[in-house]
């Protein structure tokens, strides 16, 4: 393993996952909700169980929420904070497959990084512990595969 | 009220996001790439992300109840099952392809991404075929009034 000392930036980690931190916490405290963007979006697409938070009046808080986040590079471009470059390393049709998979994935394991990653072990959870083991290893295995194996981006 | 702590929540969030630079997904696979150059940073958002969502959870649970009224609905802590094992797995290996995962997918895709907004179409689909997937499951649960047997607690 070498670790890549001029990418590595701790600093904009430490504080963006401050934020993160904090935006996870604030959510729980206030409304009582998990803030995992899956479950979030996954349940105002259609299709979402009914009778689980997800119908009625979760739809407004869920829509909200997703605004935010989708306020955010805006708010980013006003402020003092550089939106940082969007580079993906594989072609539209490797990234189809990829967001087919994340968006089915997620939904059978009822999480992603944030609700299981963050919110999930935070509270101890061992589902989240165990879905974030999981997926971090699968997520390696996979760049090793793709990267060190088959070459595949460019 | 409910409404604005979640628009505040998302925004937050998707600040924190942009701030650490998990927007990028090139960063994020320098982490997952342990055999390559690997870039620790990844680890550093979730390690202090968790420093504050541990304390935080820590005070709703004794609290017992949100702040702005309504219920504590909070996801069960285990049993750990295949579907959880299945899902997630299948995660990884699209989060390792295209390293976006969810929240980044849809903040670099509002920063009017390309690549973004490719990967977050089809993350879409996916979640709305895994939703119908889910439906007809629970609904044949019900039919045949059985328990899924693979629970390991």
């Amino acid at each position: 393993m070498t670790i890549d000392w001029p990418a590595f930036t701790p600093g904009s980690a430490l504080i963006g996952g401050l934020m993160i931190g904090f935006a996870a916490a604030f959510l729980a405290l206030t409304i009582g909700r998990i803030a995992g963007i899956s479950g979030i979006l996954g349940n105002v697409l259609p299709g979402a169980p009914a009778g689980r938070p997800g119908s009625g009046g979760e739809r407004g808080w869920r829509i909200a929420f997703l605004l935010g986040l989708a306020a955010a590079p805006g708010l980013a471009a006003v402020s003092a904070v550089p939106m940082p470059p969007v580079e993906t390393l594989v072609d539209w049709p490797w990234l189809v497959a990829a967001g087919l998979l994340v968006g089915v994935g997620t939904r059978i394991g009822s999480g992603c990084t944030s609700g299981h990653g963050v919110c999930g072990i935070a509270r101890g959870s061992l589902r989240g512990l165990v879905a974030t083991i999981t997926f971090m290893a699968f997520g390696i295995a996979t760049v090793f595969v793709l990267e060190h194996m088959l070459q595949v981006p460019s | 009220m409910k409404a604005i702590a979640a628009f505040l929540c998302g925004l937050t969030l998707g600040v924190g996001l942009i701030v650490s630079q998990m927007t990028n997904p090139a960063k994020v696979v320098a982490f997952l790439d342990v055999a390559g150059r690997w870039d620790p940073s990844l680890a550093v958002v979730m390690g202090s992300a968790l420093l504050v969502a541990f304390a935080g959870f820590a005070w709703v649970e004794r609290r017992g109840r949100p702040m702005l009224g309504g219920d504590l609905a909070m996801p069960p802590r285990w049993p750990v099952d295949r579907r959880l094992l299945a899902g997630a797995a299948l995660f990884g290996i699209g989060w390792g392809i295209g390293g976006f995962c969810p929240g980044p997918a849809l903040v670099a895709t509002a920063g009017l991404s390309i690549d973004a907004a490719v990967f977050t179409a089809a993350m879409l689909a996916g979640m709305a075929v895994a939703n119908r997937l889910g439906a007809a499951a629970a609904s044949a649960r019900r039919t045949f009034s059985r328990e899924p047997s693979d629970s390991a607690q």
